[in-house]
């Protein structure tokens, strides 16, 4: 398991209680480049190709410290760092998660991870790539790159959470079909980011990209690019809580559970 | 860039009042007037206004209001707010929430999840339990599944539970309908002004009369379930004016395919379509139906015809809870206009993989095809049957690849055995289907729409060429990824089985 992930949020107190939320160890590196161990919060520094400003980005998520989930959300030091995965435009629902797999229920722990094992099986054999290794359950991806109306079809919730149970913690696409927008910031399973450029013609599933939410932008570290992401706005405060339901509460929006 | 778009010839507008649109110059072409918008459009909001009589006292007048659209009064008044412009977020209180086999689980689970094991849904009147999607299946999970939302219906004393227990027979079960977005009109929880929500894309069906529907995620589901209202967003309108007499070889999905074929896939994202025109005056209510059920497949939000008498003799029978449709404004706000003249138009497919993968059935007619697919919510109601019967009718003879009938709900399925078709000298469509060399007509469900379970009905198990009803055709919906499907109206499907190929309709019917 490849994906390197480092994210640091003060509410991450929620995020890790999440299903979704798992440390991965490299099991496979890519080649050429030096893809740093994961540990919750030390950081070894990225291979000396990498531009300065990531670095940076890196070297301040050495000093965040988790905190107890009092403090409030923010995302201004939210980072995700990982290899990518581009696909095209119009990724329907089908493509992401095949209707054959809809009798697992995702609020059923066990069913949310076998949903996950399924992620974007349903692309085409065009892409030699798969998203999730024959034999795999998880992603070695944690970026979808996407081109346009990303998520189209159905209304199916089972979308952004395969996504996110298989590993993937952010989608950037040029746009968005309502729904699976909707979806993903009401589960908080994946960012729903928008690029302003096709960004999915200039990378290449594998390339090392880093995601700085508080800055809006995404880092191909393998072409050396930089590109400008629109702001998550109030949905990022919705995901990082850990969904809706998690953000209403912690707001007090709608009283906590009574269990 | 907000386009407006205007046909050169004078066509008797809909509305009242004469209408000024802002218009620019476009190349007419014989079918449509439009302009293509390479980039996004803008939230521009183009202000169709009616010139105005005599000057105004506001203080004769009380507060003054900007008119709005059919889907913004609908919030509004959803919302109990006065006045709503889009892109406004709102909280709505929901008339019906409807799920079903497939999201009706999860959303019980979050619902559970978050407002406590021994919660009670908001109003057990307002949930409407439809299981449809994986019904006639021996896949344990799917069969589990209808056994949740019996649970939760017990538990809940959930009014409207369409139930089925006995899978090898869908007669012995007298609740169990079908197809959830056909069950709902047909079960009368349709209503103009409303607002309708469901765990469901096709959820978009029900604007046919005149209310707010759309499909929704089960963490939103589960929020209602608990609360009765969501917050939304306001969506601008896009408004599709179609006049014109329907041609006898055009049926309603024609039109709607023509319209995502014009405006792609994400033409209508975030907005509201809403039909209007003599054409959609002249469609009756299942025709409406199909127009609004594919309003997803542009993008759309949310897709309305304004209720009128074709609409109220449909409910007569079906509802007596009291209703009050709504009406847009004549200075309401849209977005842009599109105008069809349905006269010029011509019967349509949408090639593989994309519902705006646009064509003109007769430039089709050498693409060869296996099997010939109708059913569905968009496909395989009653008036979609009646077209297809009276095509073969038309014809006499027999088809030549195997020809699959999936009547949407249990009323689908009997009118097929009932019904006498027009002109047939009293033979019912079935009795045409069976001398046509049609499949028995199956159980009625989603059955192959989306694939399903490996051992769903006239799945796509290999990769074949089909010519269907239904909605979507992005690669493996009906089960086989490099299955090729044409999504057609009834007419062009039951054409296309009589030949072999791809067939325009008019081959037969004239």
């Amino acid at each position: 398991m490849a994906a390197s992930l480092i994210r640091t949020s003060y509410s991450s107190a929620f995020a890790f209680s999440s299903p979704k939320a798992s440390v991965y160890s490299p099991s496979v590196s890519p080649p050429s480049i030096k893809v740093p161990a994961f540990s919750p919060l030390t950081v070894k520094p990225l291979s000396s190709t990498f531009a300065p400003h990531a670095v940076r980005a890196i070297s301040l998520a050495t000093h965040a410290t988790l905190t107890p989930s009092s403090v409030p959300a923010d995302t201004s030091t939210t980072t995700f760092h990982g290899l990518c995965y581009v696909v095209g435009d119009n990724i329907d629902t089908d493509q992401i998660i095949p209707a054959e797999y809809l009798t697992l229920v995702p609020s059923n722990p066990a069913e949310y991870e076998k949903l996950g094992s399924y992620a974007l099986v349903g692309l085409p054999s065009s892409y030699a790539t798969r998203f999730i290794e024959p034999n795999e359950t998880k992603t070695k991806y944690s970026i979808v790159i996407g081109g346009a109306n990303f998520g189209c079809g159905s209304s199916r919730e089972h979308a952004p959470v395969a996504l996110g149970a298989a590993g993937a913690k952010a989608v950037v696409a040029e746009s968005y079909a309502r729904i699976f927008f909707r979806n993903s910031v009401a589960t908080g399973e994946v960012y729903p980011l928008e690029s302003e450029v096709r960004i999915c013609e200039e990378c290449k599933t594998g390339d090392v990209v880093t995601i700085e939410l508080g800055e809006s932008r995404l880092i191909n570290h393998t072409t050396g690019k930089e590109y400008k992401l629109k702001p998550i706005g109030d949905a990022g405060p919705v995901i990082d809580a850990g969904g809706i339901f998690a953000y209403a509460r912690k707001t007090g929006m709608i009283p906590s559970e009574s269990n | 860039m907000a386009s407006s778009l205007v046909s050169p010839s004078p066509i008797p507008s809909f509305i009242g009042n004469k209408k000024s649109l802002g218009s620019s110059a476009f190349p007419a072409t014989s079918q449509i007037a439009i302009q293509k918008c390479k980039k996004q459009v803008s939230k521009k909001i183009v202000s169709v206004m009616a010139p105005q009589q005599s000057e105004r006292k506001p203080a004769t007048t009380g507060s003054v209001k900007t008119g709005m659209t059919m889907t913004e009064k609908i919030l509004a008044r959803a919302s109990e707010k006065p006045q709503l412009t889009p892109g406004d977020n709102v909280w709505v209180n929901v008339d019906i929430l409807m799920t079903h086999d497939v999201c009706g689980p999860g959303s019980i689970g979050i619902f559970k999840k978050e407002f406590g094991e021994n919660a009670k849904v908001w109003d057990r009147e307002k949930v409407v339990i439809i299981p449809d999607h994986y019904i006639f299946t021996s896949d344990e999970r799917a069969n589990r599944n209808v056994d949740i939302l019996r649970d939760f219906c017990t538990e809940q004393n959930i009014k409207y539970f369409y139930d089925i227990k006995d899978l090898g027979n869908f007669k012995a079960n007298p609740d169990y309908k079908g197809v959830c977005h056909v069950a709902l009109a047909q079960e009368g929880h349709c209503r103009p002004g409303e607002v309708l929500l469901g765990t469901d894309s096709h959820t978009c069906t029900a604007g046919a009369f005149g209310q707010f529907a759309t499909g929704i995620g089960n963490t939103d589901a589960g929020f209602v379930l608990g609360t009765g209202k969501l917050l939304l967003k306001v969506p601008p309108t896009l408004r599709f004016v179609m006049d014109g007499e329907m041609p006898p070889y055009l049926l309603a999905k024609d039109l709607i395919l023509q319209i995502i074929g014009e405006i792609s896939v994400a033409g209508a994202t975030y907005k509201s379509m809403e039909f209007v025109g003599t054409t959609v005056e002249s469609l009756n209510m299942e025709e409406r139906m199909t127009l609004c059920n594919m309003v997803v497949e542009a993008g759309g939000k949310n897709g309305v015809v304004p209720a009128d008498s074709t609409t109220f003799k449909y409910l007569e029978d079906k509802t007596s809870l009291p209703y009050e449709p709504v009406y847009s404004d004549a200075q309401a706000s849209f977005l842009s206009e599109y105008r069809f003249d349905i006269s010029k138009l011509e019967p349509l497919v949408a090639k593989p993989h994309s519902p705006d993968n646009r064509a003109l059935a007769r430039e089709c007619k050498d693409v060869k095809i296996d099997r010939v697919y109708i059913g569905s919510c968009t496909g395989g109601k009653t008036e979609d049957f009646l077209a297809a019967a009276k095509l073969f009718l038309a014809s006499g003879k027999k088809v030549k690849v195997p020809t699959f009938l999936v009547p949407a709900t249990q009323k689908v399925w009997l009118d097929l055995y009932t019904l006498p078709v027009p002109g047939s000298g009293g033979k019912t469509m079935s009795q045409i289907f069976e001398e046509a060399g049609c499949d028995t007509p199956a159980s009625p469900s989603c059955g192959a729409c989306l694939g399903g379970p490996k051992d769903t009905y006239a799945r796509m198990n290999e990769p074949k060429v089909c010519v269907s009803t239904t909605n979507r055709n992005f690669p493996g919906r009906m089960g086989h990824k490099e299955g090729q499907i044409y999504l057609a109206s009834p007419y062009t499907a039951a054409a296309s089985a009589l030949t072999g190929y791809v067939t325009d309709p008019r081959e037969f019917l004239q």
